[in-house]
């Protein structure tokens, strides 16, 4: 019995079960997605592969497998392969530091539910979802199409815009934490104590800004079909353009995992205390891992709800939300943020922060922008 | 010129506070999608399922037998008139005698044919009938079809069957 064996064995296995817990979700996010928009719509959606239509995702996976897989002449071979493979490795790369549990122990070996705990956990997530960029722009450019090409640029400059703004809001949770790692961050949460409440400003942008990273709607201008075909992927088939859309669907599980731990007190649910009282530690970090990864399925549910309630932006206004709404919002929650902890009232000056933005903004539409004339 | 006072000038002017920041008409938008997340949907599953498509639906011909069992066509050609597809085509012949039992009147149609690609179900065949004798079924369609040899259909398809007597609501 060798400890670094076992914890090492223990930690693939778990690896291992987040690999398959988010490939199995990010498959069965296609046939939720269907359903969701079908219900919103008034319909009934995929019915037919098995019961409700549950096989769906297997018949869409055999046929993206059966499709042609198409290589343009004149693309660039190497680059047009290395995009969607590129896409679907930094999706799957983020969750390695998100806390799926507390300890547990498993047959006498004690570990944490989290791939890897790191001191700058969440640094590692935003260097992440920045690479994530890459796979859509080499593809977007090896494609060697006008559409793709410009579908790749407005991914980049998109994410790049957002990113900032969601950085900004995440120091204010670094402020409360005093720490990066993604472990410290969810246990400063604990007993009900969630960023949430303090910072819902916060919330509202980085939820923002996780739309834009996603590419989802109302954000999804690199794809937009209206003026770009397909977007970055107009040229793609077969399995690559299944890796492209697999992708995304685990970048929405994965951000909203990310959100539940910066935000939504991550693995800790109510009467954890009364859990571990009964059956233990063990049992607790399995439900903890079950409250995690449901908070996560809320928020890819509110993904698909916003999805099949907004139209798209343009890009004028996209780029006007981001660097002229969100990035100032997101400084003044910094500032506001910081003079609650220097004083020591978190709460109270969140709160009147709050009243004070819109207060601000009250006056200065009654002062300075122009009324209709009645 | 006015027609009619229906018309309404719009004005679009500056948005207030409340409508620029948008966020009020999203929880708005979404509770309606939200809304009709649990609505009954109003899909029918099309071959299982079937809905009433009303007592005059316009559908399958059919020529009616009477009671005893005598078809009540009498080849007079007045559907064939009728019909703007010219779909309709038929050939008479006498009746001789021991047939009566068979036809009703003294004429009867030997051919009957309809050409169901010609056919735009109009229902004019069915009014202009003086012996009530053609119809179009309202709880029946036309299959669809594959092949030409198939689209003519003579008195085998069309003459109603006694074991399985058509009737339509409100005849009842």
């Amino acid at each position: 019995m060798n400890l670094l064996t076992d914890i090492f064995l223990a930690k693939a296995a778990f690896i291992g079960v987040v690999f398959a817990i988010t490939l199995g979700i990010a498959a069965y996010s296609t046939y939720f997605e269907r359903k969701i928009a079908a219900f919103m719509q008034d319909r009934i959606g995929p019915d037919r592969a098995g019961p409700f239509g549950i096989l769906q995702p297997l018949a869409d996976a055999v046929k993206m497998f059966m499709k042609e897989d198409f290589i343009p002449a004149n693309s660039n071979k190497w680059l047009f392969i290395a995009g969607p493979c590129l896409s679907m490795l930094t999706a799957l790369m983020t969750s390695a530091v998100v806390p799926f549990g507390d300890t547990v122990t498993v047959g006498g070996v004690t570990f944490d539910l989290q791939g890897i705990d790191v001191n700058i956990g969440i640094l590692w997530v935003f260097g992440i979802v920045s690479l994530g960029v890459y796979g859509i722009l080499i593809g977007g450019w090896a494609s060697n199409n006008k559409y793709s090409l410009l579908g790749a640029i407005r991914a980049a400059s998109q994410n790049i815009s957002y990113e900032l703004a969601m950085g900004l809001a995440i120091i204010a949770i670094l402020l409360f934490t005093g720490s990066l790692s993604t472990k410290a961050i969810v246990e400063g949460q604990q007993n009900g104590h969630w960023n949430i409440f303090y910072q819902p400003l916060g919330f509202l942008i980085f939820i923002i800004c996780a739309f834009a990273e996603c590419n989802r709607t109302p954000f999804d201008l690199p794809e937009c079909e209206t003026e770009l075909i397909g977007g970055y992927h107009t040229e793609y088939s077969s399995m690559k353009l299944g890796f492209y859309l697999f992708a995304e669907y685990i970048n929405m599980f994965i951000s909203g995992a990310v959100m539940a731990t910066l935000y939504f007190g991550g693995y800790d649910y109510p009467g954890v205390d009364f859990v571990t009282a009964q059956f233990g530690s063990t049992v607790a970090g399995f439900v903890g891992m079950g409250a995690l990864i449901g908070k996560a399925l809320i928020f890819v549910f509110i993904f698909m709800w916003v999805r099949w309630t907004l139209p798209r932006f343009r890009y004028d206004q996209l780029m006007g939300l981001g660097w002229s709404g969100l990035i100032p919002l997101s400084m003044y929650n910094v500032v506001v943020t910081a003079f609650g902890i220097l004083i020591g009232k978190p709460f109270t000056v969140g709160i009147a922060g709050f009243a004070l933005l819109l207060v601000g903004l009250v006056v200065y539409d009654q002062l300075f922008v122009k009324k209709k004339i009645a | 010129m006015q027609l009619s006072n229906r018309k309404k000038v719009m004005e679009q002017g500056e948005m207030t506070l409340v409508e620029r920041m948008y966020l009020p008409a999203i929880v708005g938008g979404m509770a309606t999608t939200l809304k009709h997340f649990f609505s009954k949907p109003v899909t029918i599953r099309y071959p299982e399922q079937q809905r009433y498509l009303g007592p005059i639906f316009r559908g399958h011909h059919i020529l009616k037998k009477d009671s005893e069992g005598a078809e009540r066509c009498t080849a007079c050609g007045l559907c064939a008139v009728a019909c703007p597809a010219e779909a309709i085509s038929m050939v008479a012949e006498e009746r001789k005698p021991g047939e009566e039992k068979l036809y009703r009147e003294e004429k009867y149609a030997k051919v009957y044919e309809i050409n169901m690609l010609r056919c735009i179900f109009c229902g004019l065949c069915e009014e202009a009938c003086p012996k009530e004798a053609i119809f179009l079924r309202h709880d029946q369609m036309v299959p669809v079809f594959s092949s030409r040899d198939e689209v003519i259909y003579g008195k085998d398809k069309l003459v109603e069957q006694m074991d399985q007597r058509y009737l339509r609501d409100g005849w009842k």
